[in-house]
């Protein structure tokens, strides 16, 4: 049992690191949601106020409607970072000195996918910090049962980006990831408006945004954020965090194409 | 007699017991539940209650056409009801919520106010450019004032002095002397004037005009204007800012006006005219009611259709109660 807290807590302790070393990526989790917090919203401010939608019992700025959706971007771009940094890990070699532990492999990469979202999480709650000081102020106990949402919700985005980092034969190809998966899942999803409003620009785009996994996510959080619970988005969530883990740790390859051709 | 056949006489007791003790179980909760807000519907021709505890609607009562200004009586135990299109103020009794009497308002009856009397009511009669006064209880009316064009809000001082009206189209406040019934004054104020409202101790008088977008202060004693106020939301187009319903806190600290259609409330300190804060409330917000503590503040908001309420310390909406179509009026019985 030790031999599992030891090498789960090498693993988080690892992450821990390199996030404090690298002072910038803090600073470039928080910079991009407050971009759109602080720039973006701002401008549509009186955009939403005509419609109340749950869980909000009454009308709000398009500040407080885009917080959630906000929080839940930092914990996509470090999900798919994460899976930026298991290519980039590969490539380097240091894949293959964690793998040379002799606990599973399953439990390795579990370690790794809970350890890059307990570092998500930090993010998330500063961002929180900061818009709670620039007013928006969910009920305290809102924030606290926010804790757990946010956690699966990291877990589930982790899990993909895992799916996708096994997917991706260099480091280049990064690029890719952001254009075909962190922007569509972004748009395509009630983070920066309600599903009502796309309901009324287009059917089609309701339902792509009605079935995105990152809706799910969203309104997970934003419900817990105001108290409630989600149960349909809190089943998506949990069943897609198992598929994407279980499909990850199946098609993991250590080897990278360029190590295999060396070998 | 069926009843007996069927079931086991020692069963019968402990159902009634339980009956009972649920009975009494709802009767002791209700009380507790007590404040209640009534609000003008005035599309839907109804009032909605909303029980003040639990924030729902309990009950919807069918009252005349376009019912509008709302007003109670001193001792909470009547409702008088601006039935516009109706042409007339209809009497409620709170405890049946039964109507029990029709005043003759004159045409089309908008607000209204009554006289520290109890007795005098003040109503403005839009069509007809006159001010009505009727005696409540003998159903009389005891005298019709020509006021300016399209009459409008209504408001008595609280030492029955001065009645005062607001016409819409000649952007007056009319101040009409209670002693004689006759009109002794007017002020010019902003355009379009729809709402005034006096201070508790009758020294000031404040006054909404909606199409001028600002809210005048007025000195009673001088009939001067003290400060005139005007309203900046952000995001929101300067045109949408059109003040309506205005209410002052009993103990003079803060001062709330409806902004219409820019759909938010202002927050005003009473004592140095200043806007601390607007809240976001539902579409076009007309009129605004205390609850008896004063701890909370209801908005009616009328395209949305819905009831904001308001908590006044923390000075956050707190939830917004769908109502019937177009509520205009609100009042809050203890």
């Amino acid at each position: 049992m030790s031999a599992y807290w030891h090498c789960f807590s090498g693993i988080v302790m690892r992450e821990w690191l390199r996030f404090v070393l690298q002072r910038t990526r803090l600073l470039s989790a928080l910079v991009r949601p407050l971009l759109w917090l602080l720039v973006f919203a701002a401008g549509f401010r009186a955009a939403l106020g005509i419609a109340i939608i749950a869980p909000y019992d009454t009308y709000i700025p398009y500040e407080v409607y885009i917080v959630p959706g906000l929080a839940c971007m930092i914990l996509l771009f470090n999900g798919m970072q994460g899976s930026l940094s298991m290519v980039y890990d590969r490539e380097m070699g240091s894949m293959r000195v964690l793998l040379t532990s002799p606990l599973p492999r399953a439990f390795l990469l579990a370690s790794k996918l809970l350890a890059t979202s307990l570092i998500s999480l930090l993010q998330v709650y500063a961002f929180l910090a900061i818009a709670w000081l620039y007013g928006i102020q969910p009920p305290a106990m809102g924030l606290l049962l926010a804790l757990p949402a946010l956690l699966l919700v990291a877990l589930m985005l982790s899990a993909l980006g895992l799916l996708l980092s096994n997917a991706i034969r260099q480091l280049e190809n990064f690029a890719g990831v952001m254009n075909f998966v962190i922007f569509p899942m972004f748009f395509l999803s009630s983070a920066l408006y309600p599903l009502w409003k796309m309901q009324e620009a287009s059917p089609w785009l309701y339902w792509l945004c009605a079935v995105s996994p990152f809706t799910h996510g969203v309104e997970l959080v934003r419900y817990a954020l105001y108290e409630q619970f989600n149960l349909l988005a809190m089943a998506v969530c949990v069943g897609l965090t198992l598929v994407f883990a279980l499909l990850a740790v199946w098609t993991f390859n250590p080897q990278h194409a360029a190590l295999r051709k060396a070998n | 007699m069926h009843r007996a056949l069927i079931y086991p006489a020692q069963l019968r007791p402990t159902l009634l017991c339980k009956a009972l003790a649920l009975g009494a179980a709802l009767l002791a909760a209700d009380p507790a539940a007590a404040s209640i807000a009534w609000v003008s519907n005035e599309k839907d021709n109804s009032l909605s209650l909303i029980d003040l505890q639990r924030l729902e609607v309990i009950d919807t009562l069918p009252v005349g056409q376009r019912p509008r200004g709302l007003l109670l009586s001193h001792d909470n135990r009547l409702l008088y009801i601006c039935a516009s299109d109706s042409d007339r103020v209809q009497v409620m009794d709170v405890a049946t919520r039964k109507i029990i009497k029709e005043l003759p308002s004159g045409k089309d009856p908008e607000q209204f106010a009554l006289h520290p009397n109890d007795r005098w009511l003040y109503v403005s009669n839009e069509d007809d450019a006159l001010v009505t006064v009727i005696d409540t209880q003998t159903s009389e009316v005891l005298g019709q004032i020509g006021v300016g064009v399209e009459p409008e809000g209504m408001a008595v001082s609280p030492d029955g002095k001065w009645a005062v009206n607001t016409s819409e189209t000649t952007n007056m406040l009319h101040w009409i002397d209670t002693s004689t019934q006759t009109l002794a004054d007017n002020t010019l104020v902003d355009q379009r004037p729809r709402f005034v409202e006096f201070n508790r101790d009758g020294t000031q008088l404040w006054a909404s005009a909606e199409i001028g977008g600002t809210l005048t202060i007025l000195d009673v004693a001088t009939r001067q204007v003290l400060k005139t106020l005007t309203f900046q939301i952000k995001g929101v187009h300067p045109d949408k800012v059109q003040p309506v319903g205005i209410k002052l806190s009993a103990d003079g600290t803060l001062a709330f006006v409806a902004l219409g259609p820019a759909n938010h409330v202002a927050v005003i300190d009473a004592k140095t005219f200043e806007v601390l804060d607007y809240l976001l409330v539902g579409r076009r917000v007309w009129q605004l009611a205390f609850t008896p503590d004063q701890k909370q503040l209801l908005a009616t908001n009328g395209v949305s259709g819905d009831v904001s309420v308001i908590d006044v310390e923390r000075r956050k909406v707190l939830k917004s109660v769908k109502v019937g179509r177009y509520p205009w009026g609100v009042v809050v019985t203890p």
